[in-house]
């Protein structure tokens, strides 16, 4: 019989040498991640709470006197047309741009370009509001009239068109050209990640450069160019100021041409300094209806990455 | 289909950086030439110069002539992207397109320049592609799935499968193997060994057996030392190089002495 002697096992870690780092980075990530969940979600329950007296309070007492949802459903039509009209011109031209600032301008000028459209996200939106309200707005009107004079049979250029040019149409190119950094620096970063070895494979069958790009470049982007839609959306949803300079807003209207229409943003940002009691309850309603947009707009963009994940190269 | 290529006093450089000096050397039609050499001496460099892929590096030129049956590749009125569909490139690193399907792969080449190209004729192509790249009975039954979830190998022959589609006139083949267990190795020379009765076929590798193999002919590359350019020591027969070279450093490149 022998006797059995215990041997040390070798692989068991003595102390907690390196480990101490490990556990530091995954704590304070957590951390990190717990105060993001408990801030968005004690806003929400801010915005839920403050807003439930409207949810509660009398149709009449409403401002419009109909209830809180034929109050707030014109002002969401507004924020969604605004800034669908935003995203429909911003994401084809930050597209554009991002591209020939990575596939196409020599590399000089393509640094200087990036650097210049990063400056660009940086401009605050008040700024943007009073070039819109001042000199794009009255230059815009010429053309609205233009518009509604030639193309006046489609509902949304129907005149007559506003004088001052200060529509909703106006307020989705000012909203466009905020979004445009946003959206060209994101997808930029991400066409310039595509890997070589797939460039290189459209390439070597003979490729053209367009050709490359629509096999290899965009392909690879796609997530990436709809997250990059995705946030600038969110920009032009809850942008304030901006709107608030540039429209003069008003009642529902289907012309994009004429005076009216109100985004939700906006019409907070007007009313809130003189609200009180109600009234103020209402808007932080119409806020948290915001909220709301935003999250299902997210969503639906997760959906539609998460969509594609087989063909994504992520295998 | 298949060309010669003849390469006349080619240089080589990465901006200021000679990387391949003085290449003289004829690749004949329908056969397998392999280039060997030590890392750095400039073997991927010149193999990417026959199909002007050396021009997608920023600052990379070259100064030479090389003949594809007797037209010059970088003749001023000549377009890249023509000299690409005509002689095709195999990688080291499978490179499926990762967002299309098995067949659409296949097809990538064959749908550019807008070309159209009826459903029927598409699907004989594939088969044909596949088939001519020993895959297709492997992959017959998913050519709708994506061609990032096969095996490496069967990546790399998807890869050739879409290289033999466009139906080039030459097959170059930057080290396919080297990312390939030996048994989709081996796979790869079988069909490399079949591609040569339609196809010219230039290849780098790293293995000698492998160049033994596989090539008619093969090509020796050389550094003097890192920094200096890379130059074409001997050239000729297979059985020549590895039985009787010629140069005291191809025999002890070949032999395994060297360093
Ligand atoms: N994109 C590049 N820019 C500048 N120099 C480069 C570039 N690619 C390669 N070189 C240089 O050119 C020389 C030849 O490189 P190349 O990749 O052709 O060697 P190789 O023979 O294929 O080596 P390996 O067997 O390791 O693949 C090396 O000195 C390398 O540093
Ligand atoms: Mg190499």
């Amino acid at each position: 019989m022998s006797t059995k002697t215990v041997s040390p096992n070798t692989l068991r870690r003595d102390g907690d040498s390196g480990q101490s780092g490990d556990k530091i980075f995954s704590t304070a990530s957590l951390l990190a991640g717990c105060l993001i969940l408990a801030v968005l979600f004690s806003v929400a329950i801010f915005l839920l709470g403050q807003a439930l007296p409207t949810f509660a309070a009398d149709p009449s007492e409403i401002s419009g006197g109909n209830g809180f949802f034929s109050y707030i459903w014109p002002i969401v039509i507004g924020t969604v047309i605004a800034a669908t009209i935003a995203l429909i011109l911003a994401t084809p031209i930050g597209i554009g741009v991002a591209l020939f600032i990575s596939h196409y301008a020599p590399r000089r000028l393509a640094q200087g370009f990036g650097y210049l459209i990063d400056l660009l996200a940086a401009i605050p939106s008040v700024v943007y509001g009073a070039w819109g309200y001042a000199v794009l707005a009255p230059q815009l009107a010429i053309t609205y009239d233009w518009l509604a004079n030639n193309l006046g049979w489609i509902p949304i250029f129907e005149g007559p068109a506003s004088n001052t040019g200060r529509t909703i149409l106006t307020a989705g190119i000012v909203l466009a050209v905020m979004v445009l950094p946003i959206i060209t620096s994101l997808s930029r970063e991400i066409f310039l990640q595509t890997p070589k070895l797939h460039e290189e494979a459209s390439l070597a069958l003979g490729a053209t450069r367009w050709e490359m790009i629509k096999m290899s470049v965009l392909p690879f982007a796609r997530p990436g160019i709809i997250s990059a839609a995705m946030l600038g959306l969110g920009r032009a949803l809850g942008e304030t100021m901006a709107v608030a300079l540039v429209l003069s807003g008003g009642a529902l209207n289907a012309s994009l041409i004429q005076t009216g229409n109100q985004t939700i943003a906006a019409e907070i940002a007007l009313n809130f300094p003189e609200a009180f009691g109600l009234r103020l309850s209402e808007l932080i309603a119409a806020g948290l209806v915001l909220f709301v947009i935003t999250l299902a707009v997210n969503v639906i963009a997760r959906w539609i990455i998460s969509r594609h994940k087989e063909f994504s190269g992520a295998n | 289909m298949s060309k010669r290529i003849d390469v006349k006093d080619l240089n080589v450089y990465y901006g200021k950086f000679l990387a391949v000096e003085d290449v003289n050397l004829t690749i004949e039609a329908r056969s397998v030439t392999a280039f060997i050499g030590p890392s750095g001496c400039g073997k991927s460099t010149f193999l990417r110069t026959l199909n002007r892929m050396h021009e997608v590096i920023p600052g990379a030129r070259v100064e030479g002539e090389v003949l594809l049956d007797g037209d010059d590749l970088y003749d001023d009125a000549v377009d890249p992207v023509h000299v690409r569909s005509q002689i095709g490139m195999v990688f080291q690193r499978p490179n499926p397109f990762p967002t299309m399907s098995i067949r659409d792969n296949v097809l990538a080449g064959v749908k550019l320049n807008s070309k159209r190209i009826s459903k029927s004729d598409a699907d004989a192509l594939v088969e044909k592609s596949l088939r001519g790249a020993n895959l297709w009975n492997e992959v017959k039954d998913r050519l709708a799935r994506p061609g990032s979830g096969l095996s490496g190998g069967q990546q790399q022959r998807l890869c050739i499968a879409r290289a033999i589609a466009v139906s080039p006139e030459v097959i170059l083949m930057d080290e396919p193997c080297s990312a390939l267990d030996p048994i989709s190795t081996l796979a790869i020379e079988d069909l490399i060994n079949e591609l040569k009765n339609d196809y010219t076929v230039a290849i780098v590798t790293h293995n000698m057996q492998q160049a033994a193999r596989v090539s008619d002919k093969t090509a020796f590359f050389n550094i003097a030392a890192t920094g200096k350019p890379g130059k074409l020591i001997e050239y000729g027969n297979t059985a020549d190089i590895f039985n009787m070279p010629k140069e005291k450093s191809t025999e002890d490149y070949v032999s395994g002495r060297f360093g």
